[in-house]
């Protein structure tokens, strides 16, 4: 009787409630422990490269890496300067940024607003197809086609030129190029998705008051999709200036002044191209300009951050 | 006559813009026209049955990705592993237990950075903390490893626009008739939120076929085939080059025919996803019933 007694309890919903609210309270902590590891993945990640990025900037001395431009890590006297390769990386960035974003906003709105919906159903699964296609493929065309076009230009242009180096077409532009066709993808989905989120009323403001569609788009559409179509340039930014297989042989591989017929070498080429074979100073100045790619795109997603803050505050 | 307000003005600006929306929208197209095209054109005719089902030989000078295929498997395989979970977990706490505060905003923020980090930074970050401070050396398991970093915003950021679209009725159902959280999670949540989190989980596949950077000097480029029985576990911590790497160490050193090869088995991956994906998206659609 006693036995049964205690088996009836055993079943009664109090009993479990026990083991039940030790399994709740687990989940909640194992939820908690996975949510915190994006923030353990970032802070470990910074610690890192400002743990092996500093030395050599100790060693070397940070006026002579960051503000010299010679480069020769493997000579007797070896010499440590990055400035050229930073340069190279701004200049190359903003040049990629300069081609890919009109087309890639103009696609947005032919996107979001001008094309027929058919025509819309074939551009729309391109573009997300272009955004799937590994970056050395691109690589791999830019050397097999830019190349030969930009050598080709290259000789046009520097026939009787007794000083320049003659680089077979892996310059600058070849590498900017590519650059500006691999961020077209993000510039077009997050401009488009902004253009559609403006609310329709504007748009049908605009027409009844007897503006162009053209010009609805362009005075109206653009302007209140503003902090939408910034974002999209912000991340543009950050994937060309973080692209790295696509143009390390695109670019060439010499240190060199970033001008459009040079050789150049971007933050993260250089990084490709010499871990493989650096040792001591040489790798931790490696190093150094991981972090100097680090904190760049830091500062890309901050500003990014307050970008989209103040973009939310707009629409309240 | 001129007085009709119907056509009176043709703008020349207007006509500008409009030709050149349309032909901004034809670069794009044609640009993704033009590489599969080439690709698939230069690419054809080195992919046979050898090409995908050997090893590279250099007694008999054939060359094969049999290796990098089952590498890149590999490395799907345990970076899903251990970011599927994770990213899972991160979306429902998110979701489902936090409340809106600091802690949130902060998690939120990391995630959207490590999005943004460029898959270089991933590559030195898993070379010196996985490769050397954990002392997996180049290894497919540094390799998973440091994608799985990578990855995690993905599968984080579709489970949590999944978990938001299941409807709070639901919740509120389970939760009067008795049901514990993690039971409701587990019941009805998880089920409802299925397609976003298996979506979330084909776009990191797509990722990792595609990436470069981050895997040259963590999982190095070896291409040898596991040996069987426990070679199948060894191989974990062996170095194993995925498609991409051996597509770019072709590249440097100017095999351009197998490059292509790669490519165009890339490409056909790339595009099988792609399509996947759509399906997906358009079978579990709530909105198209």
């Amino acid at each position: 009787m006693v036995i049964k007694m205690d088996e009836k309890e055993t079943f009664s919903i109090i009993g479990s409630h026990k083991t039940k609210s030790v399994i709740e309270k687990a989940a909640h902590i194992i939820f908690t422990i996975c949510a915190c590891f994006a923030i353990c993945a970032v802070a470990s990640i910074t610690i890192y490269m400002f743990v092996n990025g500093t030395p050599a900037l100790a060693k070397v001395g940070i006026t002579d890496i960051l503000f010299h431009s010679v480069w020769k890590p493997t000579a007797e006297n070896p010499q440590f300067g990055i400035l050229f390769v930073i340069l190279t990386s701004i200049v190359g960035t903003f040049l990629a940024i300069l081609i890919g974003v009109p087309i890639a906003l103009m696609t947005a709105i032919f996107l979001a607003e001008v094309a027929p919906k058919r025509l819309a159903a074939i551009v729309k699964p391109a573009v997300e197809l272009l955004a799937g296609i590994p970056s050395v493929i691109y690589g791999l065309l830019g050397i097999l086609i830019l190349n030969p076009i930009m050598y080709r230009i290259e000789t046009a242009i520097f026939k009787d030129s007794q000083t320049h180096q003659f680089t077979g077409g892996a310059n600058l532009i070849s590498a900017v190029i590519v650059l500006a066709i691999m961020i077209l993808p993000t510039v077009i989905n997050i401009s488009e998705s902004a253009i559609k989120a403006v609310p329709p009323h504007l748009k049908s403001a605009s027409l009844a008051l007897g503006a162009s569609y053209i010009q609805t788009i362009f005075k109206v559409i653009i302007p209140a999709a503003k902090s939408g179509i910034v974002t999209a340039v912000v991340l543009g930014v950050g994937r060309a200036i973080g692209e790295a297989m696509a143009i390390t042989l695109v670019s060439g591989s010499s240190v060199n002044l970033p001008l459009p017929f040079n050789s150049v070498r971007f933050l993260t080429t250089a990084i490709v191209s010499e871990m493989g074979y650096a040792s001591d100073t040489h790798r931790q100045v490696l190093f150094t300009i991981g972090l100097v790619l680090f904190v760049f795109i830091m500062l890309i997603n901050i500003t990014l951050n307050t970008v989209l803050k103040n973009g939310g505050k707009e629409h309240e | 006559m001129n007085n009709s307000i119907i056509g009176k003005k043709t703008r020349v600006s207007d006509n500008i813009l409009y030709a050149v929306i349309y032909g901004s929208a034809a670069i794009s197209i044609l640009l993704l026209v033009g590489i599969m095209g080439y690709v698939f054109v230069r690419g054809i005719s080195n992919v046979n049955l050898s090409f995908l089902t050997t090893v590279p030989s250099t007694i008999k000078g054939t060359f094969g990705i049999a290796g990098n295929i089952v590498n890149t498997l590999y490395i799907i395989f345990i970076t899903l592993l251990f970011a599927t979970p994770i990213g899972v977990g991160a979306a429902i706490y998110l979701n489902e237990y936090a409340k809106p505060g600091k802690v949130v905003s902060i998690i939120e923020f990391t995630t959207e950075v490590l999005s943004g980090i460029p898959s270089i930074i991933f590559g030195l970050f898993g070379m010196v903390f996985f490769g050397n401070v954990c002392g997996f050396g180049y290894s497919i398991l540094t390799g998973s490893f440091t994608l799985t970093l990578m990855v995690l915003p993905l599968i984080t950021r579709n489970t949590q626009e999944a978990l938001k679209t299941v409807p709070e009725s639901y919740r509120s159902g389970a939760l009067g008739m008795g049901a514990t959280k993690w039971y409701m999670i587990r019941t009805i949540l998880l089920p409802s939120a299925m397609p976003g989190i298996i979506t979330g989980v084909i776009l990191a596949v797509g990722r990792i076929v595609g990436e470069s950077a981050a895997l040259l000097f963590t999982a190095g480029s070896g291409y040898l085939l596991p040996k069987a029985g426990i070679g199948f576990l060894n191989k974990i911590m062996e170095s194993g080059g995925t498609l991409t790497i051996q597509l770019y160490l072709c590249m440097s050193k100017a095999q351009y025919g197998e490059a292509f090869g790669i490519a165009l088995v890339l490409l056909v991956i790339v595009l099988l996803i792609n399509m996947l994906t759509k399906y997906l998206s358009k079978k579990f659609d709530v909105s198209q019933g």
